[in-house]
């Protein structure tokens, strides 16, 4: 294994140093899960491009970077305005590099049926109890980046949805990075999000740079969706410029659940956001959409693993993506039918504009089946504005860059309508509207 | 002056010369028709009129109400007031038709020095618009000719060419494709635009259209030449005898 990855990356020796700080560090279960993580990861190192998941996304970068442990005390006193999704009657949990602030959040003002509260907190009052909740499930799936999470466990947001409870006030996690000058910096948040059986929710994730600076975020988010619960799930990736965002979500789909989730990718040099969905009970639906739009030399993967578990069920993606100047762009989605999987209905679908000569995507398609009696498809394409369009808009008088600039977003909007939250999908909508003006200006003034 | 002067136009498509010599000077208030066999080029000359790319002038020039049409981007051309009804309109998945015709008209109010209408002035407007055409809300709210008939495709044309008042609407075959019911309601929506100081030019293969868009004058359009010009009765005469009398490629 040795030849296939980095090992040199300095957190693997700052751990030894920073373990005797982490909350509960004498609490059995938890020391052997982190020595665990941390002997996984010094095992492993950072994954290379020779790990076929990693194929497309280069860690050089984030290697070379040398991040170290997180800063315990982080001078934040307010968020960065506008940032932010605006939802504007949720609930928002603050997170800054990658520590629960309650003097941020709105922990007190918690909806009816909701319960939150910040992991490190629990680890230090309730080893025990948070020992159940943290424990992966049997399937779960690992991976050096998700055992470096386990190693340096610290904090992050655990929210429980009461069975029956129908909440209908967003949850909005917002996890703002702070980058300190002349030093890089790591942080692994972990969250846990429970809905439990017959309950209706709404979770949504903000990722913000609270200013410009390189810092990595390495977070884990376990999902597990009761019996006919209903979990929308739907995140905003707005890292600094210069961030390195990755994120595994775990997620656990049961009997007649419903998990709904959507990603927009618009910050962080480098940014993979991978989705583990296991559907474990009959009659389930998954739904994983993203957008992502990528300029300079931004980094965007999307990657997603369906596992079709049980009978009945129904899985689809769609993600689409613009990419612009230099962006690399890369999805993998990989649906996998069990066999007792029957009557499985999965839809894969994956499109991407290049808005230049020298933007990249690579997109990988995957389906593993094993049960007969399945309907799965999967589409990929690659492409440039179509010449017809753009003529016929501008025939109209539309000069050549709102044209251009109508039709990306129209591209985009494809993949947010997939958004059942119609209020949700405007938010993002708007968030793709900016952009597009951004670049727009960001062209004339190149052209001044 | 003419509205549209066109003097000795060539022009080729992947380095094939296609026009070969065009003179044609249409006036305000006319209505005018070019008629052709297939593959003489009348597809081709529209899209010259409206600068898509890819189509290049060799030789000759365009005057459009005295302005050099060929310095002018396609959508500085629509601005100026040139409109070219689409053969074969473009689909646009994502943009609705209220959307789409909103930006067209603001963009050429704003063009032409004049304030944009707002969401609901232009809802107004639009829908006077669309009425006569038989183009309910539906339809506006969809998606740029996506899932439209035939006909709906061609109403729509129709429909922004009311929106946007052009003053020389170019129609390329706005009758292939469409019925005698549809080909009625097209051609009394541009008849009803018809005024003093605009023009029409129509490009058809077929007579028929020019019974309902009656024309003052008729060109056959024959291997990139105008051939022959006269009166509505020209088309008549091509309708019974047939282009091969010109020695061009026979009707399809």
């Amino acid at each position: 294994m040795a030849k296939e990855t980095m090992t040199d990356f300095p957190l693997a020796a700052a751990f030894d140093e920073a373990a005797p700080r982490l909350p509960g560090s004498d609490v059995a279960w938890l020391d052997a899960l982190r020595a665990q993580g941390i002997s996984t990861f010094r095992a492993h190192g950072l994954p290379s491009r020779k790990v076929e998941a990693w194929r497309y996304t280069n860690l050089n970068a984030l290697a070379r970077a040398g991040f170290a442990a997180a800063e315990v005390d982080v001078k934040l006193a307010a968020l960065p305005d506008g940032a932010a999704l605006a939802l504007d009657d949720a609930c928002s949990i603050v997170l800054v590099n990658g520590r629960l602030r309650p003097d941020l959040s709105d922990l007190d003002r918690l909806p009816d049926g909701v319960s939150a509260e910040g992991l490190g907190d629990l680890l230090r009052r309730a080893p025990s109890r948070a020992e159940s909740l943290i424990a992966p499930a049997p399937n779960a799936s690992a991976g050096a980046l998700a055992a470096l999470n386990d190693a340096f466990l610290e904090d992050g947001l655990i929210l429980q949805i009461e069975a029956g409870a129908k909440v209908d006030v967003p949850i909005h996690l917002v996890a703002v990075g702070v980058p300190v000058p002349g030093k890089a910096i790591a942080f692994h948040p972990r969250n846990l999000i429970v809905a439990a059986a017959g309950s209706h929710a709404t979770f949504v994730e903000s990722h913000i740079g609270a200013a410009q600076g390189s810092y990595f975020s390495n977070g884990l988010t376990d999902v597990r969706i009761g019996r006919g619960a209903m979990l929308t799930h739907a995140k905003f990736q707005d890292e600094s410029a210069a961030a390195f965002h990755v994120a595994l979500v775990r997620a656990s789909i049961g009997e007649d659940a419903s998990y709904d989730s959507f990603v927009l990718h618009r910050g962080a040099e480098l940014a993979r956001h991978e989705v583990h969905a296991a559907i474990d009970g009959s009659g389930a639906e998954c739904r994983l959409n993203g957008a992502y739009l990528g300029t300079g030399q931004q980094h965007i993967d999307n990657t997603t693993v369906i596992e079709h578990r049980a009978p009945g069920s129904r899985s689809s993606e769609v993600f689409k993506g613009v990419l612009a100047d230099r962006a690399h762009g890369v999805f993998q989605g990989r649906i996998v039918v069990h066999r007792d999987a029957q009557q499985t209905d999965g839809n894969q679908l994956n499109k991407t504009l290049l808005l230049s000569r020298n933007a990249e995507m690579d997109t990988k398609p995957e389906l593993e089946i094993y049960a007969d009696d399945v309907k799965c498809s999967h589409g990929a394409t690659v492409g440039e504005l179509s010449e017809m369009e753009l003529f016929y808009l501008r025939a109209r008088g539309i000069d050549e860059a709102t044209a251009r600039d109508i039709l990306v977003s129209a591209f985009l909007s494809e993949a947010v309508s997939e958004l059942r939250d119609e209020t949700l999908a405007s938010i993002f909508a708007e968030r793709i509207t900016g952009w597009v003006d951004a670049r727009h200006a960001d062209d004339a003034e190149k052209a001044a | 002056m003419a509205l549209l002067e066109i003097r000795n136009l060539h022009a080729t498509v992947d380095g094939k010369p296609i026009l070969k010599g065009i003179d044609l000077s249409i006036g305000k208030g006319e209505v005018h028709a070019i008629m052709g066999p297939n593959g003489a080029g009348k597809s081709t000359l529209s899209y010259v009129i409206a600068g898509r790319e890819g189509y290049e002038v060799t030789d000759g020039r365009i005057l459009f109400d005295g302005e050099d049409l060929l310095e002018l981007e396609p959508d500085e051309r629509a601005c100026a007031g040139l409109f070219l009804a689409f053969q074969y309109p473009v689909e646009i998945p994502g943009v609705t038709n209220t959307t789409f015709l909103k930006t067209a008209l603001n963009a050429q109010r704003k063009g032409r020095g004049e304030g944009e209408l707002d969401a609901m002035q232009f809802l107004k407007f639009v829908r006077e618009k669309a009425k006569p055409l038989g183009i309910g809300d539906d339809m506006l709210k969809r998606a740029v000719n996506v899932g439209f008939s035939g006909g709906e495709k061609k109403r729509n044309e129709v429909l922004q060419m009311a929106v946007l008042e052009p003053k020389l609407a170019v129609l390329d075959e706005t009758d292939s494709g469409l019925d005698i019911d549809a080909l009625k309601i097209v051609a009394d929506g541009v008849n009803a635009m018809r005024r003093p100081d605009n023009a029409t030019l129509v490009i058809t293969h077929y007579q028929r259209l020019l019974d309902h868009i009656v024309p003052d004058r008729v060109h056959v359009l024959a291997d990139g030449r105008i051939i022959k010009s006269g009166g509505k009765e020209l088309a008549l005469d091509l309708e019974a005898k047939g282009y091969a009398q010109f020695g061009g490629a026979a009707a399809a």
